[in-house]
C-alpha cells in the first residue's frame, strides 16, 4: 500500500523558497558590494555629455582593481575620465574585476544592459580566453586591449594598442645612473611578461649608457598586487645596498612609501607618485591614455571601425603620440641629470634613437642582438622578448 | 648609504620580516584560538581582518587632523578592533541558530566582511593616512639595516604579551575554565549552569576584536597602506595556523614568526641573487598551510587538544 500523501502539497515548502530567496538576495548584495560599486560612480561622471541621450557612444571600461591605486588602473581611468567630458559620449565604469569569468559577465553586462559598443577591458589577464570568447559572440561590438596580444586571424572586431613605455623607463634609467650612490637599482617587478622584461631591459640600458659599471637587481612578488611581497622586497634590495628602486607591478604605492621609509631614491610607474615620496622620488614613467582614447572615439564618431578597416588593430606609439608622460623632477634630480633628460627626450620624439641597438648581450653572455643590428621600437622581437640584457640580476623563469 | 649584506641578508631579512609581518597572524590566530577554544570555528576572520584594516586606516585618517598624527593611528587601533566585534557579534549570533553550520557562516561572513571593507573602503585608497608608531630597539647599533630591522611596532610587543595571557587564562582562571567547559563537552557546561550562548558569543566577539587589530596592523604598519588585496589570504592562513598549533597559544605564537618569516623568504633570496625557482619560494607560506593540512589530517583520530565539541555543531 503506498502512503497517502496530501495532493496539494507542494515538493518544496514555503520555509525553503524563502530561505532560497533570502540567501540569493544576500548572495547578490554581497557580490554588489564587493564587485560593482565604482560602475555607478562612473555613470555619474560618464553623463555628462552633451549631445542627445540617444545617440551617445556608450564606452565601457573594466579594470582590474580600484580607479586610484596610484597604479595601472588610476592611468586608464584617468584616460576614461578624458573621453568622459567629450561631447556624446557616454561612459560605464567597472573596478576590481578579477581576470577570471568574472570579467566575461561584466562586458556581457555592459553590452547587453548599458548598450556600450566599445569596450576596453584594461587588464592584460582579461585577453586570453575572456575577450577572445566574447569577440566571438559580439561580432558588433569593438574589444580594445592594452597590450602586444592580438595576433592575425583573431576576431576582427578585436584591437590592441599600448605604448612604448620602456622609452620612458631608458629616461628613468639615465636619471638613476646620475643619482645612485652604489651603483645599484633594484626592480621590484610582478610577473615576468614581456612587457615588464621590456620595461626591465630599458631601464638598465639606459642607466648603463651613463655608467657601464651600474647593474639591476630583479625581484618578482610572482602576482600583480602582493603588497607584503612587494615591502619585503624593497626592504632586502635596500639591505643589500641598492639605493634607486623602481617597480612594474599593479600599484606601486607600496613600493614607494616603503623606499621612501628606508631613505632610498624611487622612480615610478604607471601614474604620478611624487607625493607618496615627497624626498626620494626622482621622475617616473607614466601612462597617457588620453591621446589614444580620444583618437579611438574620434575614429567611432566618424563611423569608423575595427570590422570596416577605418581602424588599425594594432596602434602603438611612444613620446611622438602622447602615449607616455616623465613625472616632474623630484628634489634629488641633479641639473646634470636634467640636461641629459632633455637631450634623450628630443631624440625620442624625432625617432633618432634606438634602445636595442646593437650589440646587446643577455645577462648569460649570449648575444641577443647583433652589432650590426638595431630595433624599431615596432619590432615583433621586443614585444616577445624574454631575456634580460647584460646588468640585469636575475632570470626570467 | 647604507653597505651591502650580502647573504648575511637572507636571515636578516627572515628576522625582520618576520617581526614585521608576523603581527596580522598573530592577532587573528590567537582570536581564532580563542574562539575555537569555545567550540565554533570562525572562517570569516579573513573577512574580519579586512575590515580592521580598512577602518583602521580609514579613521587613522579622517581623524589626524582633530587628535593629531600621533594619536589618531591609535584610535584607528581602536576603530578596527571594535569593528571586528560588530562583525564578531553577527557571527556569533548566527552560527549558534538552531540547525546553522558555523562553518558556512563563516563563509559567508569573508564575503560579508570583505565587501563591506571594499564597499566603505573606496574613498580611502589614494589617501595617505598617518602610521603606527614605531619603537626603535635598534638604536644601539651603527648597522642600519638593523637599525631599521629592530624597527619594532607596539601591536607586535602587545601580540607578544597577549600569547602567554591568553595561555594563562585558560590553564589558571574560572572564565577561562568556562570557555575550556562550553568548548569540550557542552552538555557538562550546561549542567554546570554556564550560558553556553553567552561564553561563545564572547568568545567570538572577543577573538574578532583581536583579528580586527591584526588588520590595523597590516594598514598602519606594515605594508602601511589600504588596498582591496592587503590581506592575501592571510586570516584564512592564521585559521589553518591554530589547528597546526594545536590550540595552544604559545604555538601560536611560533606559528606566527614562522609564517611572517616564511613571507619575506621569496624577495630577500631573490636579492641575493639566487634567482631560480622563486615561485616555490614566493609561495612558502602557502606551501607551509597545505603541508600543515596535510600532516595535521586523520580520519582516525582527533588531533590532542582539539576542543571536543568543535565541528559538531552542537
Amino acid at each position: 500500500m503506498k502512503p497517502l500523501r496530501n495532493p496539494r502539497r507542494l515538493p518544496v515548502s514555503r520555509r525553503q523558497v524563502l530561505r532560497g530567496l533570502l540567501a540569493a538576495s544576500a548572495f547578490g548584495a554581497a557580490t554588489k558590494l564587493t564587485g560593482c560599486t565604482a560602475a555607478s560612480e562612473g555613470e555619474g561622471e560618464g553623463e555628462t555629455s552633451s549631445g542627445g541621450g540617444s545617440e551617445d557612444l556608450v564606452v565601457g571600461f573594466i579594470y582590474v582593481g580600484p580607479k586610484d591605486d596610484f597604479g595601472y588602473n588610476q592611468a586608464h581611468a584617468e584616460g576614461a575620465a578624458a573621453i568622459a567630458a567629450l561631447p556624446g559620449v557616454k561612459i560605464v565604469e567597472q573596478a576590481s574585476v578579477p581576470e577570471t569569468t568574472e570579467v566575461q559577465e561584466a562586458m556581457r553586462e555592459m553590452i547587453d544592459i548599458d548598450g556600450a559598443t566599445l569596450l576596453f577591458p584594461t587588464s592584460f589577464g582579461y585577453f586570453d580566453p575572456h575577450i577572445l570568447e566574447l569577440a566571438a559572440e559580439y561580432p558588433d561590438v569593438q574589444f580594445f586591449h592594452a597590450g602586444g596580444l592580438y595576433e592575425d586571424g583573431m576576431p576582427d572586431n578585436i584591437g590592441s594598442y599600448f605604448g612604448y613605455i620602456d622609452e620612458a623607463q631608458y629616461i628613468a634609467g639615465i636619471v638613476a645612473a646620475y643619482t645612485t650612490a652604489t651603483k645599484k637599482l633594484g626592480f621590484v617587478a610582478a610577473k615576468p611578461i614581456p612587457q615588464a622584461i621590456r620595461n626591465i631591459n630599458s631601464f638598465t640600458l639606459g642607466a648603463r649608457s651613463i655608467d657601464p659599471e651600474i647593474t639591476t637587481q630583479l625581484v618578482f612578488t610572482g602576482e600583480w598586487v602582493e603588497p607584503v611581497k612587494e615591502a619585503e622586497a624593497v626592504n632586502s634590495m635596500v639591505d643589500q645596498g641598492i639605493d634607486v628602486i623602481t617597480c612594474h607591478v599593479d600599484s606601486p604605492k607600496v613600493v614607494m612609501e616603503t623606499a621612501e621609509r628606508r631613505g632610498v631614491y624611487t622612480s615610478g610607474y604607471h601614474a604620478n607618485q611624487a607625493e607618496l615620496a615627497p624626498e626620494g622620488y626622482l621622475t617616473g614613467a607614466e601612462w597617457d591614455w588620453t591621446s589614444i582614447y580620444t583618437q579611438y572615439v574620434e575614429w567611432s564618431q566618424a563611423g569608423d571601425t575595427l570590422m570596416n578597416g577605418g581602424i588599425p588593430h594594432i596602434v602603438r606609439g611612444g613620446l611622438e603620440s602622447g602615449f607616455w608622460k616623465l613625472s616632474p623632477f623630484g628634489p634629488a634630480v641633479s641639473d646634470e641629470a636634467q640636461q641629459a633628460v632633455e637631450a634623450i627626450k628630443e631624440q625620442f620624439a624625432d625617432g633618432s634613437i634606438a634602445i636595442y641597438k646593437g650589440e646587446i648581450k643577455d645577462n648569460e653572455g649570449n648575444v641577443q642582438i647583433e652589432a650590426d643590428k638595431e630595433f624599431d621600437q615596432k619590432a615583433v622581437e621586443l614585444e616577445t622578448m624574454d631575456w634580460l640584457v647584460e646588468g640585469v640580476e636575475g632570470k626570467v623563469s | 648609504m647604507a653597505e651591502a649584506l650580502g647573504w648575511l641578508g637572507v636571515p636578516l631579512a627572515i628576522a625582520a620580516g618576520t617581526m614585521r609581518g608576523s603581527t596580522p597572524f598573530l592577532f587573528v590566530s590567537l582570536g581564532e584560538c580563542l574562539t575555537e577554544k569555545s567550540g565554533k570555528i570562525n572562517l570569516g576572520l579573513e573577512g574580519t581582518l579586512l575590515t580592521g584594516a580598512m577602518s583602521a586606516y580609514a579613521i587613522s585618517y579622517l581623524a589626524q587632523d582633530s587628535v593629531g598624527e600621533f594619536l589618531a593611528p591609535w584610535l584607528g587601533v581602536l576603530a578596527a578592533g571594535l569593528a571586528g566585534m560588530v562583525l564578531g557579534a553577527i557571527h556569533g549570533w548566527l552560527s549558534q541558530q538552531p540547525r546553522v553550520s558555523d562553518v558556512a557562516v563563516g563563509i559567508a561572513m569573508i564575503i560579508f566582511g570583505s565587501g563591506i571593507a571594499f564597499f566603505l573602503g573606496k574613498p580611502f585608497i589614494q589617501p595617505i593616512a598617518p602610521k603606527l608608531m614605531t619603537l626603535d630597539l635598534g638604536a644601539w647599533s651603527n648597522v642600519p639595516q638593523l637599525q631599521d630591522a629592530l624597527r619594532i611596532s607596539p601591536l607586535f610587543l602587545l601580540g607578544l604579551a597577549i600569547a602567554p595571557l591568553l595561555r594563562w587564562f585558560f590553564k589558571s582562571t574560572r572564565w577561562g575554565l568556562f570557555v575550556r567547559a562550553v568548548g569540550d563537552s557542552p552538555e557538562a557546561a550546561r549542567a554546570m549552569g554556564i550560558s553556553i550562548f553567552k561564553v561563545r558569543m564572547l568568545s567570538i566577539v572577543a577573538g574578532s576584536f583581536l583579528a580586527g587589530i591584526g588588520g590595523a596592523s597590516l594598514s598602519l604598519y606594515y605594508p602601511g597602506v589600504w588596498t582591496e588585496r592587503i590581506s592575501t589570504g592571510q586570516g584564512l592562513m592564521a585559521v589553518a595556523l591554530v589547528i597546526f598549533a594545536r590550540w595552544n597559544p604559545i604555538n601560536c605564537l611560533y606559528a606566527s614568526l614562522l609564517f611572517g618569516g616564511a613571507q619575506a623568504l621569496g624577495p630577500a633570496l631573490q636579492s641575493v641573487g639566487v634567482d631560480s625557482f622563486y615561485y616555490i619560494f614566493n609561495a612558502a607560506p602557502y606551501i607551509l598551510t597545505l603541508f600543515i593540512a596535510i600532516f595535521t589530517c586523520s580520519p582516525q583520530k582527533t588531533l590532542v587538544g582539539s576542543p571536543g565539541a568543535l565541528g559538531t555543531n552542537k
